[in-house]
């Protein structure tokens, strides 16, 4: 049994198969990417993990627990953290009081909130900015800080949407330290991400998706090197 | 400490009101406002904090009210059983209502709230034999003094306000406020925020409901159209929290002061002083212009409040600052 597993997930709107029989499975400990080109399906796929959608059919499991039928807030307290790719900031909260309302789903007081707040703060560096509001930060901060709220629920599995999307060049670098930073502490991770930089320099394998359906996986390299990923990414002039 | 400094010399101000004033004119309205505290203080946890506008609070006041007067006609017990027993029949209606409609969010689930107190008017109108229907429920006064039901009216503001002051700094108040802002960021955090739309309904309905049953014991007399009023007690919940503040503690206790005491202003043509200078003046035009303007009380009274929301959009208490720099601007002369 794998450390979470997702088994031929799909996931109908209307006619639309938005995920269409995704299955891949990740080992504890590791970075895995999801890629694919936009609209594929990758958001999606989280969405079914952490109970924002139903699936059509398929299962989700997480430490051999079936996750796909349980609401949000459950699939939160098992271990599995989210972030959002449009971001989510409670805008009218500070950062230091939208990373207490994260950790309170640990912890019962608010003096241990406070201080599990502060340190999932310092941890991800959003110290400087921990007073000021939510909807006051720059994209940069806002991305951050939806990393540090996932982390304040003390994820075993964290999955990051599109983290890096919008950064400058030095934030990029910073980034990809936090998130290495997070695995180093145990924390296992599925990362959707766009740019080909981030991706291929942290991930141990990737799973490639195109119109909801599987179409390549093995490590960055298999992955770059595979004919239907040039494909479905610069078209079949490229291939 | 210093910061609840203020807060406790005005209610030690308030409790000292009666010794000096003794007409009963300014007692009532002070037992108004103090009502009006409890009520928007409760409209502020679910609205303001929790982000649920509720158009329906007279549904929670009229459970409360008629607690209070049912208790009384049919078990023949004293009404003040109300004002313990009110808060929980608010509680019995609002939680399997918004068990079904929280589903609904934003304006949908402002539109059930509606609803329901229109519900319950015409349940209270149509079972006759139970509530008396239109004619209503008269019951005699326990005081003949209105001091009595100003100090209890007090003591309901004072605890309200210590309640809601003690859940928006607890985990409740985190995640209130957290689903207010969003409500599925609050997910992933592990909020059950279904769960915790209820826990703030169940307050709200609480403390409306004992304001309802406040009402019933105070006023002596209740009936559908009163105590399930959309614009007198609904609306008013609404105003008070907006004027006052949304999402601010002491918010609605300064709307219910301002609302309470212009409502009053309008309705009796600012304290008869329209009235006054047509008699002094002697001028016919003049005491007709008081007549219409008394009577048109409650066009006055809206165009104030679309002034406040365009001026104030954060309240009284939201927009302080705001006002302490438009009244304090003095530029030193150069």
């Amino acid at each position: 049994m794998s450390y979470f597993m997702v088994e031929k997930l799909v996931k109908y709107f209307g006619g639309l198969a938005a995920v269409n029989g995704v299955s891949f499975e990740v080992q504890k400990g590791e970075i895995f990417g999801l890629i694919g080109p936009n609209g594929s399906g990758k958001t999606t796929t989280f969405n079914m993990i952490s109970g924002y959608h139903r699936p059509t059919s398929g299962r989700v499991l997480f430490k051999g627990r079936e996750v796909h039928r349980l609401p949000t807030h459950k699939i939160c307290h098992l271990g599995i953290g989210r972030t959002f790719q449009v971001v989510k900031p409670l805008g009218r909260m500070t950062v230091l009081d939208n990373v207490i309302a994260a950790a309170y789903s640990r912890v019962g007081t608010h003096h241990k909130a406070r201080e599990e707040a502060l340190k999932a703060i310092d941890f991800c560096g959003l110290m400087p900015v921990r007073d000021v509001l939510a909807k006051a930060l720059p994209i940069a901060g806002r991305k951050r800080l939806e990393i540090t709220r996932a982390m304040a629920t003390r994820p075993e599995l964290l999955l990051l949407d599109e983290t890096a999307a919008g950064l400058n060049p030095s934030e990029l670098l910073s980034a990809i330290d936090l998130i290495q930073k997070i695995r180093a502490n145990g924390t296992t991770i599925i990362i959707i991400e766009h740019i080909m930089h981030v991706i291929m320099t942290i991930s141990d394998r990737i799973h490639a998706i195109n119109f909801g359906q599987t179409i390549a996986e093995g490590t960055p390299k298999e992955v770059a090197a595979n004919q239907a990923v040039i494909e479905a990414y610069l078209g079949t002039d490229y291939a | 400490m210093k910061k609840n400094l203020l807060p406790l010399a005005v209610v030690a101000l308030i409790a000292a009101l009666p010794l000096v004033l003794k007409d009963n004119y300014y007692l009532h309205l002070m037992i108004l406002f103090l009502m009006w505290v409890v009520i928007g203080s409760a409209w502020n946890l679910i609205a303001g904090y929790t982000g649920q506008v509720s158009f329906g609070d007279a549904a929670f006041f009229g459970c409360g009210a008629y607690t209070a007067g049912l208790l009384a006609t049919h078990l023949g017990v004293s009404t003040w059983w109300g004002l313990a027993l009110g808060g929980f029949t608010a509680i019995a209606v609002g939680l399997p209502f918004g068990w079904i409609c929280f589903r609904m969010r934003g304006a949908y689930f402002a539109l059930a709230t509606l609803a329901l107190n229109e519900v319950l008017r015409h349940v209270a109108t149509i079972a006759e034999k139970f509530t008396g229907g239109m004619v209503g429920i008269l019951i005699m006064p326990s005081f003949m003094s209105k001091v009595p039901y100003y100090y209890i009216a007090l003591a309901m503001a004072v605890a309200s306000l210590a309640s809601l002051q003690w859940v928006v700094r607890s985990k409740p108040g985190y995640y209130f406020v957290s689903i207010r802002e969003d409500q599925d960021a609050a997910e992933s955090l592990g909020i059950d925020t279904h769960l915790y739309k209820m826990l703030s309904l169940a307050y709200a309905a609480f403390w409306t409901g004992i304001a309802g049953a406040l009402y019933m014991n105070y006023m002596g007399f209740i009936d559908p159209h009163v105590v399930f009023n959309l614009h007198d007690i609904s609306i008013m919940a609404i105003l008070v929290g907006i004027v006052g503040g949304v999402g601010t503690v002491y918010g609605p206790a300064v709307g219910a002061f301002v609302m309470v005491t212009v409502q009053e202003m309008f309705r009796s043509g600012f304290f008869g002083l329209f009235k006054w200078l047509g008699d002094v003046s002697g001028s016919a035009s003049l005491v007709k212009v008081a007549e219409v303007l008394t009577q048109a009380h409650v066009l006055g009274f809206g165009i104030l409040v679309v002034l406040v929301i365009l001026v104030l959009p954060n309240g009284i208490v939201g927009d302080w600052g705001k006002i302490k720099r438009g009244v304090f601007r003095i530029k030193p002369a150069s």
